[in-house]
């Protein structure tokens, strides 16, 4: 599933190796997001897919290789989701909303359509210490509504999300994708709808390495 | 995008020190309990006070800014904002800057304005209690910028309260000798202009050089 849409960043991952510690976690990864196009990580824990979208961010750097993203005119082309949500405690949902608007350089209006998008707006008024889990991941969903960026990195975006949540990120990545963004997440359990499977526990440290990169399914 | 992210986050910062509580009144109550001891543990002689009393004012302000440091970077990087903030495509330093200036401004400068108060307390002379507020102040952000470069280096160390104060006392002799001698000039009538401006020339070593030091030091804390 490509399209060309607003966006127009490639992400290509060029003879990529990851250590953590002393462990080689990957070797000789390499592959390509085109525009519109939604790639999972999948592996067993450990396996390095929460390293592979750090090295992405630029949070991480590489053993090896390389990760290039290429695009038009914006400096600024990621958003990152680790799996920490980044809420604090002491501040209420809407509080950090607007924050996190004010940051992007959005008007406090689109803080609260983010807060509606992920059905947090019964919960506006409630400081973080108050929400659950999945609400607390909810409220990291929202920093990818209030700025507009072609790639998405997510760490099990879905992690402790009823239903109803995984129903309304999926929906997210779907609308993004069609839009021409690229999402790049690490998940566990069912799919996402169209995605491309980049499987790390096929890649492994001396793993096969082919000319191609990673081994892609589906 | 630069400037409205690290003006966000300074807004943010001062909202959380004055919200939270604990923050800012921790350093404020230590720095006052320790000079209003001091006349009790050295005897309430005048001439004595008056010797040793800039002297202690000025060491109990730097140790109070030690204080409230291992919290800094700390929580921003066990909850998950500081993965954010570094992946957000604003430069890290800017986002240090504005987060050591937050707390400058709402701790640093508290404990500048107490300090005249502390200084008659210590017998100083009334008439230099304007300059005791204007060499705390300066001295102060000597001591907020530089303790920051210790917070970063420890933000992954569960209690590195100790390791921040080995870290940042050497970089806080300057504005220590500089400081202290400024509060000598002043309450002795004396020339209080010369170190004051060694102590302005340490803080502005301090700001310059602390984004940088601190951001790189919390890249590898990260990474």
């Amino acid at each position: 599933m490509t399209n060309a849409g607003r966006f127009g960043a490639v992400i290509t991952i060029d003879a990529l190796a990851a250590q953590r510690g002393v462990r080689m976690l990957f070797e000789g990864l390499s592959f390509r997001v085109e525009p519109g196009e939604v790639a999972e990580l999948r592996g067993p824990n450990g396996s390095g897919k929460t390293t592979l979208l750090r090295i992405m961010a630029g949070l991480t750097r590489p053993y090896a290789g390389s990760v290039s993203i290429e695009m038009d005119d914006q400096d600024a082309p990621r958003h990152y989701l680790g799996h920490a949500d980044g809420v604090k405690p002491n501040e209420t949902a809407l509080e950090q909303v607007c924050f996190w608007a004010r940051f992007f350089g959005q008007p406090e209006g689109a803080a609260h359509r983010a807060l509606e998008r992920m059905g947090l707006k019964s919960r506006a008024r409630v400081p973080g210490r108050g929400l659950s889990a999945g609400q607390r991941r909810r409220l990291a969903l929202t920093r990818l509504l209030l700025d507009d960026r072609p790639v998405w990195l997510l760490d099990e975006p879905v992690s402790a999300l009823d239903v109803e949540g995984r129903v309304c990120v999926e929906a997210l990545i779907a609308e993004h994708a069609s839009a021409g963004g690229i999402v790049v997440a690490a998940m566990h359990g069912p799919s996402l709808a169209g995605a491309r499977i980049v499987d790390l526990s096929a890649i492994g440290p001396g793993g096969p390495v082919s000319p191609s990169g990673a081994r892609t399914l589906g | 995008m630069i400037l409205s992210g690290a003006g966000a986050v300074f807004v943010r910062e001062l909202k959380q020190a004055w919200s939270g509580g604990g923050g800012v009144s921790l350093p404020l109550g230590f720095f006052a309990g320790a000079c209003s001891l001091t006349p009790l543990s050295l005897g309430p002689e005048a001439d004595l006070l008056r010797a040793a009393g800039p002297g202690v004012l000025w060491i109990a302000l730097a140790l109070s800014s030690l204080l409230p440091m291992e919290r800094l970077f700390q929580a921003d990087l066990e909850d998950g904002t500081l993965d954010a903030y570094a992946g957000s495509g604003v430069s890290l330093e800017w986002i240090v800057a504005a987060k050591t200036a937050a707390h400058w401004v709402s701790t640093g400068l508290p404990l500048a304005l107490i300090a005249p108060v502390l200084w008659i307390m210590l017998q100083g002379p009334v008439s230099s209690m304007f300059q005791v507020a204007i060499v705390s102040s300066i001295g102060s952000a000597a001591f907020f910028f530089f303790g920051a470069i210790g917070a970063a280096l420890t933000a992954g160390v569960r209690r590195g309260g100790l390791l921040i104060t080995l870290v940042a006392l050497p970089l806080y002799c300057p504005a220590m000798i500089f400081g202290s001698a400024a509060l000598y000039g002043a309450a002795s009538g004396g020339d209080w202009t010369s170190p004051l401006m060694l102590t302005s020339a340490a803080a502005l070593f301090a700001i310059a050089c602390s984004p940088f030091a601190s951001a790189s030091a919390l890249r590898a804390a990260i990474d």
